[in-house]
């Protein structure tokens, strides 16, 4: 280890506040910092740490997202080789997911904390570790097919006007991940939405779509059904795919073998994902309960009083399907833009996902009512805190009336 | 009958090298020293100069806002310097003790038709009125206060420290007059706190007070729990806390009229070659006992425990109201890709790593901060290791945007720095918690005063 701490020894000089490249001291004390947990002493308050710090939460927030992510990378190629009736080995899938996710993933990291440190330098403090996540998230919740550009312009837009205006990783209102979603979706509807872009279809060796082949995901579909009335006829072969043996069986819904944002489809791997990061302590179990709870009501609702088949859909059928489930363990949990009192978190939860199914279901034009209903929720979650907090000033108040 | 509370929000951190009931004999040295460092919320104004003689029990410094709160000589001798440090702030009183100590004489006090006045001019003439600290703002008691009540503290359960009762034996008698002195200075209870997870004190159980008892986790040995869970400090009330160890020395006061401010100290830590316990005078040079007991390569200093003490060099002196001395090594050195790493045997409150596995395990802490400096960012985390009914990442967030009447409304009335020592040690951000409250308590009293 000797010769790396060399390097960075060496290199430090250049720059260092005279040097001559010192726009780029942050990016060499984060690359430092990574490589090696300082040697900071605690000069004030107690003189012994945790051993936890904002890496460590961050990479645990990683590992939660891993089985997801290589499942999308999986899924990738096998929607792609499957659009064309082609067999494929798994292998086959991981390689071509992986050339079309990895560069995804890494003009998101480029252009995102390309931002971060710019404003590291221009502030003068160290790059916050935030961005580890979000530039993770964000190709996750993206359609394969997105251009890299788009990605890059949604990214920049998200950590600069969500993130950094408000004074960077802690500050920020909105979720960034979310609030690069919701830029490519409204900038670049045509790519962000439709049954055009969820799987790659582009074909090498001139190879022809299988007949009957939709690409559509599953919200799409039964976004058709709406306005057709309950029990339709002509809605039979869209709701024949919701059932046992169809494309979006409840099953295949679970396990995630449908078309969808690349790491969102896979419920069973996301509660993997969140059961890490609750027995981590990383996670807020009551985020996540109260969004599953939250969902489930309005869902049961709608299912109580359908009037059409998407409204009529099987509760637990409608988490699993589009990005409820990725929303409640990887989004709404972001703790900086989520309530953050313990009372707050649960009523937060609750209604971001109570408020993700109504938009979702009330609006078919925007099947990502998750994503709308956690940005929304976000704004909200200061004014949810200030009555619990609120709540707590009165007992104290009372108390001293009493006294 | 007393009253039991259990502590459960909270954490014991467990250190290797607890001190045994070992007597390390007496620390003795020819220079002592007190600090005005040691007395937060005072402004020293001296009372003598470089070549005065002083007898033990004279007044070194005053309050300059509150002339009764006098921190006295605790040995007879030449006051040697006044140290100083940038724009003539005093930083130490530095005494030449003489070989036999004579004491200035305050008179027996004399209990029987005793006043409150009486007894608060005593407390002031013998200096023993520094060991009672006033909340709101955790200071030095002024002595015209009206405590609405007085907390005995008669719990230890920060890391390594000392067994209370074996620090007390003794002492008995001196323990029972000191709470007959500190009576009279309120009207309202006097609570003595005992730790039900240790061996009952005597001469703390026979006291005539109400006693509360307290088990569960450390921070149950911070009386800023204690009055969290027995009665909240509200606005515009002030409340007393003694520390139990420091009874003797009150005692004594009244008893003799002399200070004779002498302890049992703990020395403990992984780096102090002799761990037990030495008696010592408060204020005593530590150079030859550190440099007999401890090995200072590389070592931390702590008066104090880790949480809460104060961080000192091997050349100086035993601080005011410090009755641990902690040694343990310096994390002066950098680690490769610790924070990837699994963790099995690091040192954590939260499951992040794979340490909680082993719960009962004793660490060799040192000093690293594991981390740099971070904004808020984690939620829900400082609320588990504070047991009372506040919020406190917003009440911290009040003080840095200086807002007193958020600081009010949050419950900044209720805490001391050391009620956050625990949530900065946990603190993912690697804040400076105890920094802040600090602040916080300062910019309060100086628009309250």
């Amino acid at each position: 280890m000797k010769f790396v701490q060399n390097i960075f020894d060496q290199t430090r000089p250049l720059v260092e506040k005279d040097g001559k490249r010192n726009i780029f001291y942050p990016l060499h004390n984060a690359i430092e910092t990574m490589a090696f947990v300082p040697d900071h002493t605690a000069h004030s308050g107690a003189h012994v740490r945790d051993a936890i710090d904002l890496k460590r939460t961050m990479v645990t927030v990683i590992f939660a997202m891993v089985p997801a992510l290589l499942f999308g990378m999986w899924n990738i190629g096998r929607l792609h080789f499957g659009a064309f009736g082609e067999e494929s080995t798994l292998i086959d899938n991981v390689i071509f997911g992986a050339m079309k996710l990895l560069p995804l993933i890494i003009v998101t990291y480029a252009a995102g904390l390309g931002v971060e440190i710019y404003f590291s330098w221009k502030r003068n403090h160290p790059v916050n570790e935030g961005f580890l996540v979000s530039g993770l998230l964000i190709p996750m919740i993206m359609p394969v097919d997105i251009p890299l550009w788009m990605v890059a312009v949604s990214t920049i837009f998200a950590v600069l006007i969500g993130k950094e205006v408000f004074g960077g990783t802690g500050m920020n209102l909105l979720n960034p991940a979310l609030t690069a979603r919701a830029f490519a979706f409204f900038a670049y509807p045509t790519w962000m939405s439709g049954d055009k872009v969820w799987i790659n279809t582009t074909s090498a060796d001139g190879g022809q779509l299988v007949d009957g082949y939709s690409g559509a995901t599953a919200l799409g579909d039964l976004a058709t059904t709406v306005g057709q009335g309950l029990g339709n006829p002509s809605t039979e072969t869209v709701m024949a795919q919701f059932g046992p043996e169809g494309t979006y069986s409840l099953m295949n819904a679970f396990l995630g073998l449908i078309p969808g944002s690349i790491g969102e489809t896979s419920a069973a791997l996301i509660l993997l994902g969140g059961l890490f990061l609750v027995f981590k302590g990383v996670g807020s179990w009551r985020i996540m309960v109260s969004f599953f709870i939250g969902g489930f009501v309005m869902a049961a609702i709608f299912n109580a009083f359908a009037v059409n088949e998407f409204m009529g859909l099987n509760p637990l059928h409608q988490l699993m399907l589009g990005g409820f489930m990725f929303g409640m363990v990887f989004m709404a949990t972001d703790p900086v833009s989520a309530a953050q009192t313990t009372t707050g978190k649960l009523i937060y939860g609750f209604l971001a996902g109570f408020f993700g199914i109504m938009i979702r279901v009330f609006n078919p034009a925007y099947p990502e009512g998750i994503m709308l209903a956690i940005l929304f929720m976000n704004v909200m979650a200061p004014l949810i805190d200030h009555y619990v907090v609120e709540a707590n000033v009165k007992r104290r108040a009372k108390r001293l009336a009493n006294a | 009958m007393s009253q039991t509370f259990k502590i459960r929000k909270g954490h014991d951190i467990k250190l290797i090298g607890g001190a045994p009931k070992t007597d390390l004999g007496r620390i003795t040295a020819s220079t002592y020293a007190v600090t005005p460092l040691d007395f937060p919320g005072i402004t020293p104004k001296l009372a003598v100069k470089a070549g005065t003689q002083v007898k033990a029990g004279d007044t070194l410094f005053f309050d300059k806002d509150r002339p009764e709160v006098k921190i006295c000589s605790p040995v007879s001798g030449e006051v040697a310097e006044v140290k100083r440090g940038a724009k003539r702030k005093i930083l130490a009183v530095l005494i030449l003790a003489d070989s036999e100590t004579t004491y200035a004489d305050h008179g027996a006090f004399g209990f029987s038709g005793a006043t409150r006045e009486a007894a608060a001019a005593h407390f002031s003439a013998t200096g023993v009125g520094a060991f009672i600290t006033s909340r709101p703002y955790g200071v030095a008691a002024g002595m015209s206060e009206k405590p609405r009540a007085i907390f005995v503290n008669g719990i230890q359960s920060g890391p390594l420290s000392g067994d209370l009762a074996y620090q007390l034996e003794g002492k008995e008698k001196s323990i029972a007059t000191a709470l007959k002195a500190l009576k009279l200075m309120t009207e309202g209870t006097v609570y003595v706190s005992h730790d039900a997870d240790r061996a009952p004190i005597e001469a703390l159980q026979s006291l005539d007070a109400t006693h509360i008892t307290f088990s569960g986790k450390h921070p149950k040995g911070l009386v800023g729990t204690q009055i969290a869970q027995t009665a909240p400090l509200n606005k515009g009330e002030i409340v007393w806390t003694v520390n139990a160890i420091d009874l003797p020395t009150i005692g004594a006061a009244f008893e003799t009229g002399e200070y004779r401010p002498e302890y049992r100290v703990t020395v403990a830590g992984s780096k102090a070659m002799n761990a037990g316990y030495a008696t010592a005078l408060q204020g005593v040079s530590l150079t030859s006992f550190v440099s007999a007991n401890v090995n200072t390569d590389n070592t931390r200093l702590i008066a104090g425990d880790v949480l809460t003490g104060t961080k000192i060099e091997k050349d100086d002196f035993l601080s005011f109201g410090r009755t641990q001395l902690t040694a343990i090594p310096e994390g002066n050195k950098t680690e490769f890709f610790g924070w990837v790493l699994p963790g099995f045997g690091k040192f954590s409150m939260n499951r992040a790593f794979w340490s909680w596995l082993f719960p009962n395990r004793e660490y060799d802490l040192d000093t690293n901060m594991h981390g740099e400096e971070r904004a808020f960012v984690v939620t829900g985390e400082y609320e588990k290791f504070i047991p009372m009914d506040i919020f406190p990442q917003q009440l911290l967030r009040s003080i840095l945007i200086g807002d007193i009447e958020k600081m009010e409304q949050l419950g900044i009335y209720e805490v001391v720095p050391e009620d956050f020592a625990l949530a900065e040690v946990a603190c993912t951000s690697k804040l400076p918690l105890q920094e802040i409250v600090r602040k916080g308590l300062n910019d309060l009293r100086k628009e309250m005063i």
